[in-house]
């Protein structure tokens, strides 16, 4: 074979891989450089840095306005669906209630195969039968479940190679997001904040389930950290707390972490303080509650903390996916990480050493004023019966935010002017039963008016700008401060994500996917689908062709340029 | 292991839990946890005495080993976990599950939290045929509510408002309209680009369209990029009756309201 023989073999070789007819294995090098395999979206957040960008660049602020619906796949459940597909080379893998798994064709929507999950009949959870998505590594998918496992599936067939019990699913425990892979190792935390567990990040050999480290997100009273949760004081007529609140303490995980390759770091948000409202019961600052932690990936030992709201009593999970970015932060290179908090704040953290670098309000607050030099928040607790901003789901939740290098923007779901009366009260623990505490309710600032309904409500908006409005916030990643802001009428659970042609895609309650242009927040395009996006548009390409994904009640709808 | 409580049996009634019927009470006329409108006790009291007595007693003390009147409930501490027991029932017990609408279960409410202190003297009862009487004539409120197939949809349609609505929302919504206006109802004035004034009031919005009743009593939906003007008033124009009917002849009104069930 001549060397120039050799070169096109090469070549051949090497365009096929790309067009995807080879199918390769994902590797952990590919997974590293997820980020840049922009025609593939292969981790959740679409890259170890969980930035929800991808740089691809067929869809830009000119031609956006000629998108049109491709395909469409209907779940056959009824039910928020909070899912993120991956996409491996022309294939396209999510998760639909409860515990299923889809492989299709990601250019038409057919389906390949459908991996259902048996669930347990004592799991028990919060908030629906939600799961936001899956691992890759080789050939292999990695699911939570509702009943606390983590399941292995061969991406080619559907077939379960190994399912293993992460957690007690009786006790409340869960597992509702995608699991992360780091090397040869699947890391998943545990839901069930509501449930008064003990929260945990676990890591699992990827060939064999086995359990390889775990990290309790709450402390034993002689660990580091332990001393957070201080003893009782002494015992009065009409107060109670609990001498051993650790142990159901809470501190659930979620959503999704970030990994740093170069720091060998994987980061985690914490929930929630068990249980949620009241704070009497568990005296201390109660870690890791509404913490992140930045674990060893390889033995899962803490290597730092930052507690965004201690000693929580406004249910202010800190499950937002951490955003990790290189900027420029007082004229030098700073490995930061950027975090738009439940509790209304945002953060820029180093990511190295947990640092306090900048906090600052992107909503509405009055349950702190100002943050000493360690960044810990100085509380002013509301006089009883009065509202507290954010309200209760907070300033912005679960959905993901996106980072663009290229805007060096940072892009937030946000709820604004949305405030909550909390009202805690004493709750004994009972294994299986709701832990929460208090009885809240959504402020309208109409004296003795009716309450509007809770969280989930049909496709009226009777909330209205009464309780709550929604926007997508840009803020500059380095400062915090609002570069421009999209408002919209109703609120958002939506995610985001942005591309390297300055395009932002989002969606909301009232059912629309738009998107806009990065730079300025400007309407280029939208879509009415009907139903309510409360999950992560992502971004794909086949055959060279660039497709963009929105999920709309029970429709996954997959968006193209007219041809 | 704890000890048995008198009101024990409230610690079984968590165990018949399943969380459906309880986001149904957010319409309660609660105005703060823990504080009950009047209105809504002595709704209570008589929805209490008509459903309640036979097993539990005038006194809340007919079941064996159970007070109501204590206000203590060992495994119930909220309003939520009552309501929860009152709509599921205790299996295994004489405990049945009762079929409330939220007006009732605000009501019963309101009065499991006040049965000691309730003055059932301090409170007369209105006539729901009298209170129909002042709604068709004297009241007038007709002319912009409807009640069944009579009367105007300008404002919101009353053909279920016992259902939906607390005893003390309704009777503050005849005191003070604005405080008891849900957001959603909100009258709006609309000028079109080609100068067109429309009216009405708001039945949905979203960041790009907005759908209303007119005044004329037809449904319009508006792209709000093609509105001159768009303003939402957060005043009801509804009139206060604290001086325009008795103390008694809105004591009958808001009977006659309670009994509007709906179909």
């Amino acid at each position: 074979m001549t060397r120039r023989t050799r070169t096109a073999s090469l070549a051949l070789i090497l365009t096929a891989a790309i067009t995807g007819t080879l199918q390769a294995q994902v590797g952990s090098d590919r997974l590293t450089n997820a980020a840049r395999e922009a025609r593939n979206w292969l981790i959740y957040s679409g890259g170890y840095f969980s930035q929800r960008h991808s740089a691809l660049t067929q869809i830009t602020p000119a031609n956006a306005k000629n998108l049109e619906l491709k395909w469409m796949y209907q779940a056959a459940v009824a039910g928020a669906w909070q899912t993120t597909p991956l996409v491996v080379d022309g294939v396209m893998y999510l998760t639909q209630r409860p515990n299923d798994v889809v492989a299709l064709d990601a250019k038409t929507g057919r389906v390949f195969w459908i991996y259902r999950h048996t669930l347990d009949p004592t799991q028990i959870v919060c908030c629906g039968a939600n799961n936001r998505g899956l691992a890759i590594l080789g050939d292999t998918l990695y699911m939570g479940t509702l009943d606390a496992h983590l399941v292995a599936i061969d991406a080619r067939t559907g077939r379960a190679l190994w399912n293993t019990k992460v957690a007690e699913s009786k006790g409340g425990y869960s597992v509702t997001h995608a699991p992360l892979v780091v090397k040869d190792k699947v890391i998943v935390g545990v839901g069930g904040g509501e449930y008064g567990i003990r929260g945990f990040v676990a890591a699992f050999d990827a060939k064999s389930g086995r359990e390889a480290w775990r990290f309790y997100t709450i402390p034993a009273p002689n660990e580091p950290g332990g001393d957070s949760w201080k003893a009782c004081p002494p015992k009065t007529a009409d107060s109670f707390c609990d001498p051993e609140a650790w142990k159901h303490g809470g501190g659930s995980v979620w959503v999704t972490g970030s990994y740093d390759p170069s720091l060998n770091l994987t980061y985690w948000g914490v929930g929630n303080a068990g249980p949620d409202w009241n704070n009497e019961q568990r005296p201390g600052d109660n870690l890791y509650t509404d913490s992140v932690v930045a674990l060893d990936a390889d033995t899962g030992r803490l290597k730092w903390h930052y507690q965004f709201t201690p000693h929580d009593r406004y249910d202010y999970d800190s499950v937002q996916v951490p955003v990790l970015a290189d900027i420029t932060w007082q004229g030098g290179p700073l490995k930061a990480m950027v975090w738009a908090n439940r509790n209304g704040n945002f953060y820029v953290l180093d990511r190295e050493s947990g640092k306090f670098l900048v906090g600052k309000p992107f909503v509405k607050v009055n349950w702190m004023d100002t943050f000493d030099e360690h960044g810990r928040p100085n509380q002013t607790p509301q006089p009883a019966g009065q509202p507290t901003w954010p309200g209760n789901q907070g300033g912005t939740n679960w959905y993901s935010p996106s980072y663009s290098p290229h805007t060096g923007l940072f892009y937030v779901s946000a709820w604004e002017g949305y405030a909550t009366i909390f009202g805690g009260t004493a709750v004994e623990y009972q294994e299986g039963r709701n832990f929460g505490g208090g009885v809240n309710r959504n402020f309208v600032p109409v004296p003795g008016a009716p309450a509007v309904p809770g969280i989930r409500r049909g496709p009226i908006n009777n909330w209205t700008e009464a309780a709550a409005t929604g926007a997508v916030l840009a803020l500059d990643a380095a400062t915090g401060a609002l570069k421009w802001k999209f408002p919209m009428t109703d609120v958002t659970d939506s995610g985001i994500l942005t591309t390297a042609s300055d395009v932002l895609f989002t969606g909301g309650r009232e059912g629309y996917f738009q998107a806009l242009d990065a730079r300025t927040g400007s309407l280029l395009w939208k879509a009415s689908l009907g139903a309510q996006i409360v999950s992560g548009p992502i971004t794909y390409e086949v055959d060279g062709k660039q497709y963009v994904t929105a999920i709309s009640g029970l429709s996954l709808c997959v968006f193209g340029l007219r041809e | 292991m704890r000890a048995q409580r008198p009101l024990q049996v409230l610690t079984l009634f968590l165990l018949a839990l399943s969380g459906s019927a309880v986001a149904t009470a957010q319409t309660s006329a609660q105005a703060h946890p823990g504080e009950y409108a009047p209105a809504d006790i002595a709704y209570g009291s008589r929805l209490y005495d008509a459903q309640c007595t036979t097993c539990h007693g005038a006194n809340g003390d007919g079941v064996g080993g159970v007070d109501l009147r204590s206000g203590k409930f060992r495994n119930a501490v909220t309003d939520q976990d009552l309501i929860r027991v009152i709509t599921n029932g205790i299996q295994g017990t004489g405990m049945q599950a009762f079929k409330l609408d939220p007006s009732e279960i605000a009501g019963i409410l309101a009065y499991l939290r006040n049965m000691t202190s309730f003055d059932r003297g301090s409170v007369k009862a209105g006539d729901a045929l009298r209170g129909r009487t002042i709604v068709e004539t004297k009241g007038g409120c007709t002319i912009c509510h409807r009640v069944g197939a009579q009367g105007s949809r300008v404002a919101p349609d009353l053909s279920d408002v016992g259902a939906t609505r607390s005893a003390g929302s309704l009777l503050r919504s005849l005191i003070d309209p604005t405080s008891q206006m849900m957001p959603i109802n909100r009258p709006v004035r609309i000028v079109t680009r080609d100068g067109k004034v429309i009216n009405g009031r708001r039945l949905n919005e979203d960041t790009y369209t907005v759908q209303l009743l007119d005044e004329q009593e037809k449904l319009v939906s508006l792209v709000k990029a093609d509105l001159r003007e768009y303003t939402i008033q957060t005043v009801s124009p509804m009139p206060s009756y604290q001086n325009k009917l008795t103390p008694d002849e809105i004591a009958d009104v808001v009977a006659y309201l309670l009994s509007l069930k709906g179909r």
